[in-house]
């Protein structure tokens, strides 16, 4: 293994899914995810699965509690349009849903196709009603993920946390 | 090469679950959620009255779940096309206790029977087959579906089988459309308490 990282606040992520028990992860892949994403597919009680397409997290999510299991999905925000039909799973049948979001179009964006879906994200949330929480600071990001961890799985809510973009840092172009 | 279609969805599933033993199913919405009721009500079984083409994804999670149970995903071709991507996904996966079911009468069943794809050609067997599905065929008759039938007990999936049906509309056969209802008494009866 190379030298070890300074710990981080995608660490910290990982570290409270251990935490929560989540093990299946589900995930579009992402630039501000990608270090999460390895560490995922490094834990041999994690099970990565790569998604042709963001709604697909959202079912097998669901597939996974019926079984016993707890799974997260994670995703960028151009993704999150993806997933508005197949939330009223989700809602109707009241599961426990967290989804993790890096924020892309909205703090220095480059690639301005990315704006729209950023700033529709939260709304498309919370139309299919998914509670919101966003984190802007590297301290906020632990104990943000534990406690939505905590209220999905304790008590079957469904909350989204976004992962400003100005967190993860501006993609250079 | 086109074959005599002689299968009946309703005998078919009958036929997949009257010796199911504890296996876990998951239905598409639809026809094929009202042809799994009709084969008999059990507490493993999770109708989707919406979410059209979640149905293998949900049957994915479940899988991996419960890793030492079969699971068997019973959905209809215009289900399975909304979510076609999944087809990718699940072979990606490699989850040797999931078996597809597509029940196949190229037609969307419910909104007035127009064509589906694979009325024009589109081959779902083919497409998981390309996916990297270790054991994917079109069945046309009853034989046919008794032998997939009995592999579905073995951990050696995942497996698809398109089951060519005709396109007769037997009449609906509802199960409960509490979904809160359906998720709790499945996870109840695998043992795991509600929130």
């Amino acid at each position: 293994m190379a030298e070890p990282a300074p710990h981080s606040w995608e660490d910290d992520i990982f570290d409270a899914l251990k935490k929560a028990g989540v093990s299946q992860i589900p995930y579009v892949p992402d630039a501000g995810h990608s270090h999460l994403i390895r560490r995922v597919h490094s834990d041999p009680d994690m099970t990565p699965i790569v998604l042709t397409t963001e709604e697909e997290g959202i079912a097998s999510s669901c597939g996974a509690w019926l079984g016993g299991k707890k799974s997260v999905l994670l995703m960028q925000s151009s993704g999150v349009g993806n997933c508005v039909n197949m939330l009223s799973l989700v809602t109707n049948c009241n599961f426990p849903f967290v989804t993790i979001v890096s924020m892309r179009g909205e703090y220095g964006e480059f690639n301005s196709w990315q704006v729209p879906m950023a700033r529709a994200t939260p709304t498309s949330f919370e139309m299919m009603g998914i509670e919101v929480m966003r984190c802007n600071s590297p301290d906020e990001v632990g104990p943000t993920v534990d406690s939505a961890l905590y209220a999905a799985f304790a008590s079957e809510q469904r909350i989204a946390i976004l992962l400003s973009q100005r967190l993860i840092g501006r993609k250079d172009w | 090469m086109s074959q005599k279609i002689t299968i009946e969805r309703r005998a078919a599933v009958e036929q997949l679950l009257k010796d199911r033993g504890d296996k876990l199913v998951v239905c598409g919405l639809g026809s094929s959620t009202y042809d799994v009721f009709a084969a008999g009500d059990h507490h493993a079984n999770f109708y989707l009255w919406g979410a059209m083409g979640g149905a293998l994804m949900i049957g994915l999670g479940l899988a991996i779940a419960e890793p030492d149970r079969q699971v068997m995903v019973i959905t209809g071709d215009g289900e399975a096309l909304m979510g076609i991507g999944a087809f990718a996904t699940v072979a990606a996966q490699k989850p040797g206790n999931l078996s597809i079911v597509v029940l196949d009468n190229e037609h969307f069943g419910e909104t007035g029977m127009q064509k589906s794809h694979t009325s024009h050609g589109v081959d779902l067997a083919e497409i998981a087959k390309g996916c990297g599905f270790l054991s994917s065929q079109t069945i046309y008759n009853y034989d046919d579906l008794n032998a997939f039938n009995n592999l579905t007990n073995d951990s050696t999936g995942p497996r698809l089988a398109v089951v060519k049906i005709t396109s007769d509309n037997p009449p609906r056969a509802l199960p409960n459309v509490d979904g809160i209802y359906i998720k709790t008494r499945l996870r109840q009866w695998l043992g795991h308490n509600p929130c």
